[in-house]
């Protein structure tokens, strides 16, 4: 027999019980949209938190103050109870290593601002110009803070889109003055609306050098060095430079920790992928008992169609052929469940992104390829027992019984 | 009619079933040699194995002892796979339930064994439309079997039994589910079937039919008792 007449005579066998084959293809569909629904929920995840990562910039190293104790106890610890602080001395010293591109000193604290007879609170961040490109910051309106040296305290500020609007509404706030703490201070940019990162909003900050910061707060230490890497391949240099220089200026002691964004990525990156092949695992199992149902109904099928598997090899079919035929049905119906289900999980996920457009909600290409390999695995496994049932069934005897 | 060839030859052929505890015998030492074209009925009460024959000679049954052979090749060697491939070029079966698969219209069944004989579509399709046109079903072909009276159902059997040109044609009880006029417009069917040359054999209850056979062959507790060549 050709495979193509086969397939046909399979197809019209399917065909020819419409509930049975809805019912087993609906099974096997909802097993397949689930793997790759709940892998699409799984890696949107990771993304979502991935890309969080990424937008406070890339290729950063991080120094806070104070040695960061995951390395079991240490004798300096007992000898230097409080770290020294972080200096803006220290961020100038740091963009002298040569892996390193830019530096933003932070500095944040919160603080009022008024103009125009309103007041609010803000939270003030004290930092530099490079603080915009580091950040990855865009201006709905002026420019960033003027380049100057650090110890520089100019008069200027940006402000964020929601302290904009509660304060100057829709007039334009560009070369007005405002007074933040004690200080008065000339408008020189305003941020983007909705801007992001570890989420934070941009939206309510208040940015000004860090020299006006310090001397507002009246202190000497930064909150944070943001330091960005020439390249992604040096991150790792750039790591060891900053801790070797900033231990030279601290007199010889570790009391600062650096991180990179890419060993805080990674890991969450990590975590996340595994999360999500551990949720298609489990939707995995609803795959497995669909191709048992479909062993199940192939099963029923053989005993109904007795007689015609009696006719078939009396017309001369083999024990080959009769097995092919069950075999290929059951194919075909996993193979119609796993690709209606890849549709059901593409549209499950393109209305998940519709509801929460922040939500990266896309099915991996893995996991579709796994949810049709495991449909048709499974149909093909579970096949073989109602396909050699029929195969072995005695001619005579499945001809004469009624 | 005598010098035509010998196609099947049965010596000493047994054939017993295990039911339950006890054994059947449902052939003993059954020797039989048919020629090409003849035109055999078997009959005997029921039980007396002439089903049982007729699936051996259609090589749905296997002997437990003795040798069939079929144009001279013995065929109790051959596996099933062989067996399979003889039935479908050499042999055509006739039910008396049609047996006809019912999602499948009359011309799709008539096509069936030449499909599983691996016959390409254009030559399938060729022959089935001669077929429905001999048998007189051309306004019936793409009716489902439901919808076809007895007579139409059997001649759709017989058009599908026949399609495959096989030179051994096995009916077993080929009217017992039709009325006398219908059953009698079948029986002229395979009969001129076999005046084109085609083996007939048919088993029957039914004395009017099996008196009509050249050679009518008795049969009791599965041996042949009798055996009666009648001069056409």
């Amino acid at each position: 027999m050709k495979f193509f007449d086969a397939v046909v005579f399979s197809i019209v066998a399917i065909i020819g019980t419409p509930l049975r084959t809805a019912l087993l293809i609906i099974a096997m569909s909802i097993g397949v949209a689930a793997v790759v629904l709940l892998t699409a929920l799984g890696d949107g995840a990771r993304r979502y938190v991935v890309n969080e990562f990424s937008s406070i910039g890339t290729n950063l190293v991080i120094v806070f103050p104070g040695r960061s104790e995951t390395g079991g106890f240490n004798p300096a610890n007992l000898v230097t109870s409080t770290p020294r602080d972080l200096t803006v001395e220290d961020a100038a010293a740091l963009l002298r290593l040569p892996s390193v591109k830019r530096i933003s000193p932070i500095l944040v604290g919160t603080t009022e601002i008024n103009a125009a007879g309103k007041l609010r609170e803000a939270m003030l961040v004290g930092t530099n110009d490079d603080f915009f490109e580091v950040r990855r910051l865009n201006l709905s309106l002026g420019r960033p803070l003027s380049h100057s040296d650090l110890k520089h305290a100019s008069a200027e500020v940006v402000l964020g889109a929601a302290i904009r609007q509660d304060i100057f509404g829709t007039k334009n706030p560009l070369g007005k003055t405002v007074r933040v703490g004690d200080r008065k201070l000339r408008v020189v940019g305003v941020l983007e609306e909705g801007g992001r990162g570890m989420g934070m909003t941009t939206d309510e900050l208040v940015i000004l050098p860090v020299a006006t910061a310090q001397a507002m707060l009246n202190t000497n230490t930064l909150f944070r060095i943001l330091i960005e890497s020439k390249s992604r391949a040096e991150i790792q240099k750039v790591k060891e430079q900053v801790m070797k220089a900033i231990t030279i200026r601290h007199d010889g002691e570790e009391d600062v920790t650096v991180i990179t964004q890419d060993a805080v990525l990674e890991t969450f990156d990590k975590v996340l992928a595994v999360l999500t092949f551990g949720v298609a695992g489990i939707a995995a199992i609803s795959l497995a008992v669909a191709g048992i149902l479909i062993m199940n109904v192939m099963l029923v099928s053989v005993t109904q169609r007795t007689a015609e598997v009696g006719l078939l090899k009396a017309l001369g079919a083999t024990a080959s052929v009769v097995k092919h035929l069950f075999m290929i049905e059951a194919l075909l119906l996993s193979l119609t469940g796993a690709v209606l289900g890849v549709g059901f999980g593409y549209l499950g996920a393109m209305l998940l992104r519709y509801f929460y457009p922040t939500f990266p909600a896309y099915p991996p290409i893995w996991a579709m390829l796994a949810g049709l390999a495991t449909a048709l695995i499974s149909g093909l496994v579970f096949g073989v027992m109602p396909a050699q049932k029929a195969a072995k069934l005695n001619a005579i005897e499945a001809l004469t019984k009624r | 009619m005598n010098q035509a060839k010998v196609l099947i030859e049965l010596k000493d052929i047994n054939r017993t079933f295990q039911l339950g505890d006890s054994e059947v015998h449902a052939l003993r030492d059954v020797n039989l040699s048919i020629k090409q074209g003849e035109y055999i009925s078997v009959m005997g009460p029921s039980g007396s194995g002439k089903s049982t024959l007729l699936n051996l000679l259609g090589l749905l049954d296997q002997p437990n002892s003795g040798t069939y052979l079929l144009d001279g090749k013995d065929i109790t060697t051959l596996n099933q796979d062989a067996q399979a491939k003889l039935r479908s070029e050499r042999i055509g079966f006739i039910f008396q339930s049609f047996h006809l698969v019912p999602r499948l219209s009359a011309a799709a069944n008539i096509e069936l064994p030449l499909m599983l004989a691996g016959v390409n579509s254009a030559e399938r399709s060729a022959r089935v439309t001669e077929a429905i046109a001999n048998y007189g079903l051309s306004d019936r072909a793409s009716h489902k079997p439901n919808e076809l009276s007895g007579g139409q159902r059997q001649r759709v059997a017989i058009a599908r039994a026949t399609v495959t040109q096989p030179s051994l044609l096995l009916a077993d009880e080929p009217t017992g589910n039709l009325d006398r006029v219908t059953g009698e417009e079948v029986v002229n069917l395979l009969e001129t079937l076999n005046k084109q040359g085609v083996t007939l054999i048919v088993v029957t209850h039914d004395h009017a039919l099996g008196d009509r056979a050249n050679r009518q062959i008795k049969m009791v507790d599965g041996a042949i008792v009798g055996d009666i060549s009648i001069e056409a």
